[in-house]
């Protein structure tokens, strides 16, 4: 085989790599996205049967278990528009009302049934999503100020 | 005092590596032989003194010395010593600071081991190294100086975030970086090779352990992240596709790549200009890696600190050396000449196919992962891309590498047949369909189907590996002392490919297992309550509050039987953290080998006298990390190979000499 033809038989096969890469992308794409909504984008939106992700605040007293034992409900609010979540599950340790959640799933009937709760890593943290979200709400409060209220509550 | 000391020697580092980089790159241009030399003391100096730096900031951690921000900010004096000691890199600056302490350590080795090398060869990898280290030392110097004191000292520190208090993740950053950085090495050489516009096979003799160490410690940092994620995070998962374990696993897979695609340049010399091209990318998904989990474009327990400074400097760094040595590469590639002719069905043939499909795979998996921030950036909306694209794309073109990784050892260099390869198969291929038929008859149906092709692709990987390498030492075709003398006698890199290759088969093996036939349960138990699951009795005996030496945990003690019969007692942890106020599952799993029993304990109920529990069972998830333990010792057992300790040119000179190496 001569060295131009080996060159060709290798772009050939690069290329096909790449389309191959490519064409798997589009696909998987079209039904694997997740989008992220706050409780007011959600208003706007028509999200049918799709998984989405729902970011907020865990309004203040809305957390209840249900009578399982294992189901959670509470509210995302982003202080314009609230919208009912429930889950089924263990939630993360930083979980707690007045901070910032992000939850994954689709509404069933009006209700945010989440299939998972994203766990947060410390104290401070609040998904950029959640905070961008409040701030177009125009409530975002800088999470130093927001520490010191929960530590007055403790 | 000390980090003052400390401060300074970093400062002299930043200076040393300008001294490591500039002169010895003219002395090479100009063939100025003291000016090359410069190099040589200059990496080791640069070593030293990052040394210094880090242990000093390692002493303000270990004495607990709160005038120091850094201190401060990620410890407490209750801390345990690992804590205290493994917290110095826990943080943003102290991690960088790891970084250039590896960076160093990899460019003095080259100092001292490198006596064979080429001078002008030697001199600009170092030269390249030093500038590496100049872009990381100013980054410190400038963004995030560990050294800062605060006035008034306080008198204690906010903690180190508690779930990093563990002594798995204590040692997955080293691992990791080891390997990000050992990357370096592979990217130096291959500008070195640019600016010198020469690529042998000595070169690639030169490139090959470098890589092969980075790789393996990337394999154990990686397969360290993934079991602590399983064991603390209180899920049960072991891997999520999220982009921060994506970062360190683009690298790994270009680096897999680039280490079988330099085999091709030691041995035929051929594939040269890729195989620079493969450096450079590898390093470069490196450093992408550190600039997507450092700058806080991600929000994850890596992202320290969001400082949108640091996340600029990053990208500008990585924006010079991609985009420098890309350049480069487009105006000296073409030069290189290309070597040995091959056939498509050919080891060499072999070995291309495993770079597009591992390009390929490190393709879908850069876009998944950037793919988010694009439209971020763009604002096109906010989305977030998850495990089921990367099923979707990466797992397509990841099984035909491992199908065609089990082939390629029985193909000769340059023309092959790839009928009586797969011919001598056969005993791999019965063992595909005796594994698949056990599974359908055991699980009734088999589960899903993918978990059929998962298990095939495990036997096939596993018992392939291993029939190339009976193959090899004529197992059962001779008498068993002449096998042995063959085994013996094997080159050790021969040992650590099938090592390293069946091992891909136990992680898959793995990998199918606990994805396919998990049993997960969550229930609302009191103490004295009893669950089921998988054929195993969980009963919950009591709950008691622990004292931690820097937390308070309740513990809570579950028996578990089967069939009546005593299986484990298990003691899952839900532990508070006062400082940080921050609550951390510690979940308690027996582990059988064949099987775990994970239970996590959750939150109370309101009233406090039931918890939620988390139990699962998951069948074959311990044979992910023992084959991940598994591809790195295959990869240090290559490394002690004869020819990587023998030095490049002496090598050459020997083999002329010498037989060749059997069955290479």
């Amino acid at each position: 085989m001569t060295r131009k033809k080996r060159r060709l038989y290798m772009l050939g096969l690069a290329l096909l790599g790449l389309g191959t890469a490519t064409a798997l992308a589009l696909t998987a794409f079209q039904d694997n996205i997740v989008f992220f909504y706050s409780p007011s984008q959600l208003q706007a939106q028509h999200v049918g049967d799709r998984n989405f992700r729902l970011g907020g605040l865990v309004e203040e007293g809305s957390v209840q278990k249900l009578p399982d034992g294992v189901t959670t409900s509470f509210r995302v609010t982003d202080t314009a528009n609230t919208v009912d979540v429930r889950y089924r599950g263990q939630l993360p340790d930083l979980f707690r009302e007045g901070q910032g959640v992000v939850a994954e799933g689709k509404m069933t009937g009006g209700v945010f049934v989440a299939r998972e709760v994203l766990a947060k890593h410390d104290e401070n943290y609040m998904p950029p999503e959640v905070s961008e979200a409040l701030k177009q709400a125009g409530v975002y409060k800088k999470p130093a100020e927001s520490e010191t209220k929960t530590a007055k509550k403790e | 005092m000390i980090p003052e000391l400390g401060h300074y020697a970093l400062v002299l580092a930043l200076f040393v590596a300008l001294v490591q980089s500039v002169p010895p790159l003219v002395g090479a241009a100009t063939r100025n032989t003291a000016w090359m030399n410069v190099a040589v003391p200059a990496a080791i100096a640069q070593m030293m003194l990052v040394l210094i730096a880090y242990g000093a900031l390692t002493w303000a951690h270990v004495v607990s010395d709160f005038s120091v921000l850094n201190v401060v900010q990620n410890s407490h004096s209750a801390k345990p010593m690992l804590y205290k000691v493994s917290g110095v890199w826990g943080n943003h600056e102290g991690s960088m600071m790891l970084w250039i302490v590896m960076l160093t350590i990899f460019g003095a080795a080259v100092a001292v081991f490198g006596r064979n090398l080429p001078p002008t060869l030697k001199a600009r990898v170092l030269a390249v190294q030093g500038l590496i280290g100049v872009g990381f030392l100013l980054f410190i110097l400038i963004t995030s100086n560990p050294f800062i004191r605060v006035v008034p000292a306080p008198l204690d520190g906010n903690d180190l975030n508690p779930l990093l208090q563990d002594p798995g993740l204590a040692f997955h950053p080293p691992f990791l970086y080891a390997g990000y950085v050992g990357f370096s090495m592979a990217f130096s050489f291959a500008v070195a090779a640019l600016i010198e516009g020469r690529v042998d096979p000595a070169w690639a003799r030169w490139v090959r352990p470098w890589t092969l160490a980075a790789w393996s410690t990337l394999t154990m940092g990686i397969a360290m992240g993934s079991w602590w994620a399983y064991y603390e995070l209180g899920w049960g998962g072991w891997w999520y596709w999220d982009p921060v374990e994506n970062a360190s696993f683009m690298p790994w897979l270009a680096g897999t790549a680039l280490l079988h695609s330099a085999i091709v340049v030691e041995k035929r010399d051929a594939l040269k200009s890729w195989t620079i091209l493969l450096s450079i990318v590898t390093f470069s998904l490196s450093l992408m890696g550190t600039f997507l989990v450092r700058s806080g474009i991600l929000t994850s327990v890596h992202a320290f600190a969001v400082d949108p400074k640091r996340g600029i400097f990053i990208l500008v760094l990585l924006a010079i050396a991609t985009g420098g040595s890309l350049l480069l590469y487009s105006l000296r590639a073409p030069s290189l000449k290309a070597g040995g002719l091959f056939a498509p069905i050919s080891r060499e043939g072999a070995l291309v196919l495993n770079n597009l499909l591992l390009s390929t795979a490190t393709a879908t998996v850069f876009i998944g992962t950037l793919y988010p921030l694009f439209l971020d950036i763009m604002k096109l909306g906010k989305v977030s891309v998850g495990a089921p694209f990367f099923n979707a794309t990466f797992v397509p073109v990841a099984i035909p590498v491992v199908i065609a990784m089990v082939v390629g050892p029985y193909l000769s260099w340059k023309r092959a047949d790839l009928g009586s390869a797969l011919t001598r198969l056969w005993v791999a291929g019965v063992a595909v369909v005796i594994a698949v038929a056990i599974t359908a008859y055991v699980k009734a149906g088999g589960g899903p189907l993918m978990a059929l092709v998962g298990i095939a692709l495990a036997a096939w990987a596993f018992v392939g590996s291993l029939v190339e390498f009976a193959d090899r030492i004529a197992l059962f075709r001779t008498s068993f002392r002449n096998s042995w003398n063959r085994a013996v006698h094997l080159p050790r890199s021969a040992w650590g490919m099938t090592i390293a290759h069946a091992s891909i088969g136990l992680s898959i093996l793995g990998m199918t297992g606990t994805s396919a036939w998990q049993t997960e349960s969550i229930t609302s138990m009191k103490p004295g309550d009893q669950t089921s699951v998988a054929g195993y009795e969980f009963h919950f005996d009591s709950v008691g509050l622990v004292n931690g030496p820097n937390f308070k945990a309740e513990r809570g003690i579950f028996t578990v039987t089967k069939d009546g019969r005593p299986i484990a007692t298990l003691e899952p942890e839900r532990r508070s953290y006062s400082t940080t106020r921050m609550t951390t599952t510690e979940s308690a799993i027996h582990t059988t080998v064949f099987s775990d029993l994970y239970v996590a304990l959750g939150d109370p109920t309101q009233n406090g006298t039931a918890w939620i529990v988390r139990i699962y069972h998951h069948p074959l998830v311990p044979w992910i990390w023992i084959g991940g333990v598994g591809m790195m010792l295959g990869g240090l057992v290559s490394l002690t190979d004869r020819r990587f300790r023998i030095g490049a040119p002496e090598r050459r000179r020997a083999a002329g000499k010498s037989a060749p190496l059997p069955a290479e």
